[in-house]
């Protein structure tokens, strides 16, 4: 069985993002970029299910600027086999992502494809679960714990009240949660090796989909500004506060 | 006028708050069905039909839609669709899950986790963990939306006289089904509807001292509990607590964090409460950025006398 993996570079997430003075978005210039956090938790898990036996071959693909190809060569570094740069300038919305996703599914033929349930940038949390429409696939989202036996895998998820499972067909979408495993850090010696892992570069032309935005961005503002507050001496100054708020036995 | 489907969160019984968030945020574009898709839900139907404001409240009741597996409920709102201008679900991990399948069927851009309604076709939205809010125009002729439940009031429970109606089932799609499923048992609040949370982080040490620490605090005061993802990853706590960019969106009355360094994950998640409290050892704790009342010492001192003193 074939995996795919989609991997998006995004700011990393320890980067504090800045909104541009000019309200067109936030502000990328010199800032550190890196795998998206649940993207790289979908490569381990993929690597896990290839270490496994339940996958052959992982192939990890990103959509975006030539600078993806860094992220993709992290993929390569962990653990996956070849990869696919599908190059574009421009922002692909989720819809478009996931209809480019689906030609590759049609080229590729993978068992499973694992996802980030969310961009940290966009923070849509929408990729996974369009590609699986447009496929007709089932879908496992949030998922904290995968289990493939043949022909079916079962998801746990989290969700709201706590946690849940379900079991798909194969060919299934499934979309990672943050507790779902802890992904490795790639050696130098396989840092080294992924640079002659064989990777491949597209543009959404060769994919004849129709990516062009639905939504236009008018305006990126910040959000209302917390002023700092005050603090307190001791805990009867806070039970005083505490008080005044409503807040007491 | 627009007439917008919401998608109602139950429990079969009854209907939850987050689905009252999304009914005030259709109303704000016109007309407002509701759509209750489960199996043995007349109790929430009849629940659904009294929320002030509703017009028409479709129920599909049928054993596919049980556990409301994306995989079959999409194919029936899609149906819907063809007599609704827009699908509106709260951001809950049902909205979540199901409502960009719908999107994709109908070949519409979702737009994600709203914060408000500028217009028929003008929202706004957070991205990047809220450090920044965007307003977006969508061109698609259908809307698709999921709502954060935090910035929109709730619709009142009574008041409302919808006309049920059933609608047949589109079966079951046959390629997925539910296993089974390991729900809490909540003894206290609800985090997303709490008035007030006290929040536990990876000063707690472990389940035990969480437990100890947090949950005496929270019971004096009625609170909910909620946790960041250090102590939900380290086993504190389960992780539905967990509260943040990728947990729950929280906005209580009075938010407490104890031992939590304030990330912007985290922050993400309860920034828009009224009042934060934090109690925090180091001075230089983020979560002092935004606190509005901030003690700095060990929370082993501090809470337990809090608790005493409350
Ligand atoms: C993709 C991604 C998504 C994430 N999503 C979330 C999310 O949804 N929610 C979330 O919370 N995090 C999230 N995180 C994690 C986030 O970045 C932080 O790692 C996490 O919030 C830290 O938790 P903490 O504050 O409990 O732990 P720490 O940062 O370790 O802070 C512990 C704090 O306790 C204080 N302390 C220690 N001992 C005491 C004592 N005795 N008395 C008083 N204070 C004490 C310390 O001074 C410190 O400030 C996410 C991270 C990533 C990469
Ligand atoms: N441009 C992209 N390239 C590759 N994968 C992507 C891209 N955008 C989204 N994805 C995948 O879809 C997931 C969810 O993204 P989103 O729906 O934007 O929140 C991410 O975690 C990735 O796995």
């Amino acid at each position: 069985m074939k995996i795919l993996v989609p991997v998006k570079r995004v700011i990393d997430y320890n980067v504090k993002p800045r909104v541009k003075a000019d309200g067109t978005g936030v502000d990328l210039a010199n800032v550190k970029m890196s795998m998206n956090p649940f993207d790289e938790i979908a490569v381990e898990e993929a690597i896990r299910l290839k270490e496994k036996g339940a996958a052959t071959e992982i192939v990890a693909v990103s959509i975006g600027v030539a600078k993806a190809q860094e992220t993709l060569r992290t993929a390569l570094a962990m653990g996956a086999d070849r990869a696919i740069l599908v190059q574009t300038d421009d922002e692909v919305e989720p819809l478009g992502v996931a209809k480019i996703l689906a030609k590759i599914v049609e080229e590729e033929g993978p068992g499973l494809v694992i996802l980030g349930k969310q961009a940290i940038d966009d923070d849509s949390n929408q990729t996974g679960q369009m590609l699986a429409a447009l496929l007709g696939w089932p879908q496992g989202t949030f998922a904290s714990k995968v289990e493939v036996s043949g022909d079916t895998v079962d998801v746990t998820r989290e969700v709201d009240g706590g946690l849940e499972t379900v079991k798909l067909n194969t060919p299934a979408i499934i979309t990672t949660d943050l507790r779902l495993n802890e992904p490795r850090y790639a050696s130098l010696p396989n840092i080294m090796k992924a640079k002659s892992k064989p990777l491949a570069t597209k543009t959404p032309a060769d994919y004849g989909v129709d990516i062009a935005p639905r939504l236009e961005t008018l305006k990126v503002g910040e959000p209302p500004k917390r002023s700092a507050g005050i603090k307190v001496a001791d805990v009867d100054e806070l039970v005083a506060k505490l008080k005044a708020l409503g807040v007491a036995a | 006028m627009t007439k917008t489907l919401v998608w109602v969160e139950h429990d079969n019984v009854s209907v939850k708050d987050a689905t009252l968030s999304a009914v005030t945020a259709a109303s704000k574009l016109g007309e407002v069905h509701l759509l209750v898709a489960g199996k043995g839900v007349d109790g929430a139907a009849a629940e659904a039909a009294k929320i002030a404001g509703v017009g028409k409240v479709h129920v599909a009741d049928d054993a596919a839609f049980e556990h409301a597996l994306a995989e079959n409920v999409a194919p029936l709102i899609v149906e819907l669709l063809g007599s609704h201008d827009a699908f509106i679900a709260p951001a809950t991990t049902h909205g979540k899950n199901i409502a960009p399948r719908v999107a994709a069927l109908l070949d519409v851009a979702q737009i994600s986790d709203i914060l408000s309604v500028e217009s028929e076709d003008t929202f706004t939205r957070p991205i990047y963990a809220g450090n920044a809010i965007a307003t977006v125009r969508s061109k698609d002729a259908k809307k698709v939306i999921t709502v954060r439940g935090t910035a929109f009031e709730k619709a009142a429970r009574e008041g409302g006289s919808g006309v049920v109606e059933a609608v047949a089932s589109t079966g079951d799609k046959g390629i997925s089904s539910f296993v089974g499923a390991e729900i809490a048992k909540l003894e206290r609040p609800e985090l997303t509807s709490a008035k007030v949370i006290v929040s536990g982080g990876r000063a707690l040490k472990d389940a035990e001292t969480f437990e100890a620490t947090i949950f005496p605090l929270a019971d004096k005061i009625g609170a909910a509990v909620g946790a960041s993802r250090a102590a939900v990853d380290a086993g504190y706590a389960p992780n539905d607590y967990q509260v943040g960019q990728t947990g729950k969106i929280v906005a209580p009355e009075v938010y407490i964090a104890v031992g939590i360094s304030g990330a912007i994950q985290h922050l993400a998640g309860m920034k828009d409460s009224k009042t934060i409290i934090a109690i925090n050892k180091d001075e230089d704790a983020p979560i002092f950025q935004v606190a509005d009342i901030g003690i700095v010492g060990d929370l082993f001192k501090i809470v337990p006398e809090l608790t005493e003193k409350l």
